[in-house]
């Protein structure tokens, strides 16, 4: 791109492209403020972001990599009277750390000739090394009989890569023929049929953030899923947790007295009584106890849908109890619902709706500082890393570029461990092997923390045909490796489990620590009083937290005004030209500065339409193909859906 | 403010609206009228196809356009070959489905794809199953859709077990759903009859198979599925006892088999030379074949019911010829035959005797027992204990209230009684709104046991003070009561069929609420009436008694005709057989 300069004037300079800086710039775009977003990645999403297998690969070695020391640039030049410089920070390594990675999968196709664990990074110790020799054994031997299997195939003139497995391929072998597992070699040949979050998270269909996308229409950027089932691990067993009328009538693990209570509790629980009230400060868990529902209904009612611990008191565990029930039904029968082509999309529709009002976008820039004026601590201009001066009037920037020293965050730092594991099977299989599953996990040993994982099933457009992308979160207690592995390795099969139980496979997995973004706090900041923190990523599984601090920034920078309002249509939107007759002066005047929907600017954003139409490409190859596909399944076709007000 | 989107106004866009509506409206009714005056003309051509096109896309209720449609298409099949006609319809069902969309429940729009699907030359029965799927799932109480769905499967013969499925799926997704549950009642006694050779239907070919009529088979299950059955319709209403659809189930999966079509009795007076028949079922024994032969003659009778009401009537006398019977020294020989079924039933009349009759009684028939079914004892008792778990956790439903008194009436109608009435009294309470249903439910279920009652103790006696009753039934029971007491109830009539109680000949009624006699008619035999304490308030009111000839005695006394002046002289005149009034 031409080092063309920027306009050196905007009302709001946004830095970050995560989910609450490009909610922000959304909504200020919206009612007519000039807004420019700036994102230092060569991606959208900050640490929100979903990547393709490969993208992922890259973004691990950016991790790794030693951060470059700040080339300290003396800018002082630019600087006016009256004025202070604040540098903000070159770097944001700091917020994930404890990155190891595990392949379980051969390296390629039919050679084996490499270590298949690329596990690197400081936690990886002596014996992880040996259960990577180990899992190289075992590895060797499936792939000496793929080999074999192969050369029959290749005999009888069959195409070699035909994954179904080779009928009778040898006479004599007794066992059954093992499903032939996903290479390294092939994930990253299809990587771009993956769309992996660094965040977890789910969309409660009664969230703030639903309730924004409708009234801002950004949904129509965007298509959802149905998160289909709730599951939870209990007793070393993966079971549905019957949570719509649909699934207590269906459910064949619960009598039918328990089908009773569990409704009964399911329906007087929405309204608050006394008796609850009575319960106030006590666990949750008491409360259940007390009503007589018995271990299964109090597990599931528990763990699954309040979402809830042991030491939960009972006022906090209704609470979410009733936001699980009120979320319920709207879209399907169970309260979540999931972008299609992954998280990453939800910002990356905010920016959209920023750049269709008139935002300017540029990744792969930042700002180096800012000049605050000393009389008013407030900030008046940036300088871009091109060595720009920008004006503004306020200045959003994701916590992650400014210095620790200068912003107030609970302490010790909280932090989430991260697993993303790419399997070769579902934990529950069922009728349907596209199921998008929510999984609730309570602490499966003393000392670890509960864990919330999602299964996702390649009809999400975040993993090839075949796999299933999992993602397991929770509150750190020690590295995610530490706080998550022991739960993988009960769930899957690895090469670490012992026993020999049908278990699906991890072909390749990834652990990290990310900090939790809940930890900033909203007041006490030692920065300008017209910028404001965004923060990264909370834990919880909503996106409440962002949302409302999102709108709590907009409602600072423009309190008169409205958040969000719904984009007009279309044809509602006045061109120039269609009513010129009369004031052809003032029209030819506003010109320049009126805008027009969906003809972005077009100079500065060249970044972003190049790197679109490379996503658009993708995506609408892989659409066609999702076409193909729901036009086979018939009935599914209308499962993937748009969000509507109407119910 | 500096660059914002101009938006247009809501005063613009109404206008705007507006005018879009004007024309709209006039490209409509000039369409419409082009299409009128075609059809006038009798022009079946392509034009006219297009213009119903356009309107009905718009407005797929018009359904005089649909059938100026149907003529064109008529019309085309004549003149177009196979290949251009299958076409034409394809075409068509394309245009439908564009209907469908606008209006998911429109008669014409429906009505017409079925048209079309009967006379399309290649049907492709599975594409409009899956469209039935399709439209099911937006909205599965669509009765438009399965109303078509219906007979898509009848012409295409879709496996029965493969329907069965289907029902499971629906039934599986949301259960409160008659057509499903209702759709599963038909499929059963065809998939799984009670009969005991071993159900083959999904073997066999579907185009060999068109699913037997249901006509032609028992209405019942066998008993293995029928376990099944209650399983599940347990799981859905334990899972929502408040939803109705799966307690009718129920009541269907509970319920009895038909009763066999007989002649229950046959009795003869020869002090009347009348014989009165009772059949199982209220029929019109003047054009069933009605055949009484008395000795070996057939004899020509007129048949009539009991009172001029009723066509249909469980019971019906003839008067025999004069003289046949009257001489008490002869023994006679009757055969009452319903040619029509057929079947017989004898009596005889034996010396010294002035009556007689055969019949099969109600305790023999089973036949308030099988008011709910004739099932394995074993099971309806652990129906009953699975019921009385769910009332136990919800004490005031309704449905499991209601569910409980019938599987009690099943199992042991006598032994329950009082947990019966109990359940009536909480019946009457949660639901204030049919607590008259109730009350007259409740007045069945103790006549029932009365009857048992009467019929254990052998005797002619029916009585049944003091019980609550509202209504009265099953009198063709009672068509051998002398004597009948109904005091002390809350009857406000008795009706057209107490005229079946041919051989009563006192009737105390005392303390009721009753105001009309209709039923007190042509009763032989009667000669005492207790009516104290009722409402009978007008001479008009006692008309009926006039029919009753051997009237002696009757009890006016509490009731308001009392009050009328003159009043003992008219109804000396009214019933001149009466020799004790009381008043």
């Amino acid at each position: 791109m031409a080092a063309e300069d920027l306009p050196s004037e905007f009302d709001v300079i946004i830095l970050g492209t995560g989910l609450c800086e490009s909610v922000v710039a959304a909504a200020c775009s919206r009612v007519g403020q000039r807004v420019l977003h700036l994102d230092r990645q060569s991606y959208y999403a900050s640490n929100w972001a979903s990547f393709t297998f490969n993208g992922l690969l890259t973004w691990i070695q950016e991790q790794q990599a030693e951060s470059q020391p700040d080339e300290v640039q003396d800018w002082s030049g630019q600087v006016e009277e009256g004025e202070d410089l604040i540098y903000l920070s070159q770097s944001d390594s700091s917020s994930i750390s404890n990155l190891q990675v595990f392949c379980y999968t051969s390296e390629e196709d039919e050679e084996d000739d490499t270590p298949n664990t690329t596990e690197e990074e400081k936690g990886g110790g002596a014996s992880e090394a040996t259960e990577a020799a180990d899992s190289n054994k075992e590895d060797e031997e499936e792939t000496e009989k793929q080999e074999a299997e192969e050369q029959v195939a290749q005999d009888e003139g069959a195409e070699p890569e035909a994954d179904q497995p080779c009928p009778s391929a040898d006479p004599n072998q007794s066992e059954p023929v093992k499903k032939k597992k996903i290479s390294l070699a092939q994930l990253v040949k299809e990587g771009r049929r993956f769309n992996i979050d660094l965040v977890s998270k789910l969309m409660y269909s009664r969230g703030s953030l639903v309730d924004l996308l409708i009234k801002s229409n950004v949904s129509r950027y965007a298509e959802f899923k149905n998160v289909s089932r709730i599951l939870t691990y209990r007793q070393g067993k993966v079971e549905q947790v019957p949570c719509s009328r649909a699934d207590v009538f269906a459910s064949r693990q619960l009598s039918v007295i328990e089908k009773r209570k569990l409704m009964r509790f399911l329906t007087s629980c929405v309204e608050e009584t006394e008796d609850q009230q009575a319960y106030n400060g006590r666990p949750y868990l008491e409360f259940l106890s007390d009503q007589q529902l018995g271990e299964n209904l109090q597990h599931f009612l528990l763990y699954s849908i309040a979402m809830a611990t042991e030491d939960t008191p009972t006022e906090v565990g209704l609470a979410s109890t009733r936001h699980f029930l009120r979320c319920l039904g709207r879209y399907g029968n169970t309260p979540f619902l999931f972008p299609v082509y992954g998280l990453g999309e939800i910002p990356q529709c905010f920016c959209r709706m920023c750049a269709v009002f008139g935002g300017i976008y540029c990744l792969r820039h930042s700002v180096r500082c800012l000049l605050v004026d000393k009389d008013t601590n407030r900030c008046k201009a940036v300088i871009d890393s091109r060595g720009q001066r920008i004006s503004c009037n306020h200045f959003v920037v994701e916590e992650g570029y400014v210095d620790a020293e200068r912003k107030q965050t609970a302490t010790p730092t909280r932090c989430v461990s991260r697993a993303v594991l790419i399997t070769d099977g579902s934990v529950l299989p069922s009728d349907s092997d596209q199921q998008v599953s929510m999984v609730t996990i309570p602490p499966v040993e003393a000392e670890l923390p509960s864990v919330r994982m999602v299964e996702l099933c390649s009809s999400t457009m975040t993993c090839m045909p075949g796999t299933y992308l999992v993602h397991l979160t929770c509150q750190s207690v020690g590295s995610a490796y530490e706080d998550l592995s022991p739960l993988v390795t009960r769930m899957f099969h690895t090469t670490e489990s012992s026993d020999q139980e049908e278990r699906p496979s991890v072909l390749w997995c990834l652990y990290f620590n990310m900090v939790d973004g809940s930890g900033l706090e909203v007041e006490g900041h030692d920065l300008p009083s017209n910028m404001y923190l965004c923060s990264g990523p909370d834990g919880a599984l909503g996106h409440d937290h962002t949302i409302k601090q999102a709108e709590l920034i907009f409602q600072k920078i423009l309190p008169e005004e409205d958040f969000c309002p719904p984009a007009p249509n279309p044809e509602d939107i006045i061109y120039d030209g269609e009513n010129g007759n009369g004031n052809s002066a003032e029209g030819e005047e506003l010109k320049d500065d009126e805008l027009k929907d969906d003809e972005e600017p077009k100079e500065q954003e060249e970044e972003l339409t190049e790197q679109e139409k490379e996503i658009k490409e993708q995506e609408e190859e892989i659409k066609e193909q999702e076409e193909e596909k729901e036009e086979e399944q018939g009935l599914e076709s209308e499962k993937g859906q748009g969000l509507e007000t109407e119910e | 403010m500096h660059g914002r989107v101009k938006i247009k106004s809501t005063a613009q866009q109404e206008e705007e609206k507006r005018k879009e509506r004007e024309k709209k409206l006039k490209i409509y009714v000039a369409a419409r009228d082009a299409c009128f005056s075609k059809r006038k003309d009798g022009v079946w051509d392509d034009e006219a196809l297009q213009l119903t096109q356009q309107l009905l896309s718009s407005n797929p209720d018009f359904a005089t356009l649909w059938n100026y449609r149907r003529e064109i298409l008529m019309h085309l099949e004549t003149v177009k070959d196979e290949d251009e006609v299958q076409k034409i319809y394809e075409a068509e069902l394309f245009f439908l489905e564009s209907c469908l969309k606008v209006n998911p429940k429109s008669y014409g729009s429906w009505h017409h794809r079925g048209w079309v699907s009967a006379r399309l030359p290649r049907p492709d029965w599975a594409r409009e199953l899956s469209l039935c799927d399709r439209c099911l799932s937006l909205d599965d109480r669509n009765f438009h859709c399965w109303d078509y769905r219906r007979m898509v499967v009848k012409m295409s013969g879709v496996p029965v077990d493969k329907e069965l499925e289907f029902t499971d799926r629906l039934i599986g997704s949301n259960f409160s759903n008659y057509s499903s549950w209702h759709y599963r009642s038909t499929l059963l006694p065809l998939l799984h009859p009670e009969s005991p050779e071993p159900p083959s239907p999904s073997r066999e070919p579907p185009q060999s198979s068109p699913p037997p009529s249901p006509q032609t088979h028992s209405h019942r299950v066998c008993e293995e599925q029928l376990l099944k059955e209650y399983e599940l319709v347990q799981n859905a209403f334990f899972t929502d006892p408040n939803d109705q659809s799966a307690w009718f189930y129920y009541r269907w999966l509970l319920g009895r088999a038909e009763r066999e079509e007989m002649i229950s009795c046959v009795y003869v007076s020869r002090d009347e030379e009348r014989v009165a028949v009772a059949f199982s079922r209220p029929v019109n024994a003047q054009s069933v074949g009605l055949l009484l032969v008395l000795d070996g003659q057939p004899q020509r009778v007129e048949w009539r019911s009991v009172h001029p009401r009723f066509k249909h009537s469980p019971v019906w006398i003839c008067d025999l010829p004069p003289g046949t019977i009257s001489d008490i020294t002869n023994e006679h020989n009757l055969t009452v035959h319903w040619t029509e079924k057929p079947t017989h039933r004898d009596c005889a009349l034996y010396t010294g005797r002035n009556e007689s009759w055969c019949r099969d009684s109600a305790t023999d028939q089973e036949l308030f027992r099988s008011e709910l079914s004739v099932e394995k004892t074993s099971v309806l008792q652990s129906e009953l204990q699975s019921c009385n778990q769910l009332q136990e956790l919800e004490p005031l439903n309704k449905w499991c209230l209601l569910t409980i008194i019938l599987l009690m009436r099943a199992l042991d109608p006598l032994g329950y009684e009082k947990e019966t009435l109990a359940h009536f009294q909480t019946l009457k309470e949660v639901d204030s709104m049919r607590s008259a249903y109730y009350s007259d439910l409740c007045s069945k279920f103790m006549i029932e046991n009365t009857i048992l009652k009467m019929e254990y103790a052998e005797v002619r006696v029916f009585s049944i003070s003091d019980k609550n009753l509202t209504t009265l039934c099953h009198l063709d029971q009672l068509l051998l009561v002398t004597h009948i007491n109904l005091s002390s109830n809350q009857l406000q009539r008795l009706p057209p069929q107490f005229a079946m109680l041919q051989c009563l000949e006192v009737l105390e009624a005392d303390n009721n609420s009753i105001e009309s006699l209709e039923g007190v008619y042509h009763l032989p035999k009667l000669e005492e009436i207790l009516l104290r304490n009722n409402k009978i308030s007008t001479l008009a009111d006692l008309q009926p008694l006039a029919s009753c000839p051997k009237l002696k005695r009757l009890d006016l006394r509490g009731n308001p005709i009392t009050q009328t002046s003159s009043i003992e002289s008219q109804l000396a005149e009214l019933l001149p057989s009466v020799t004790e009034l009381l008043l």
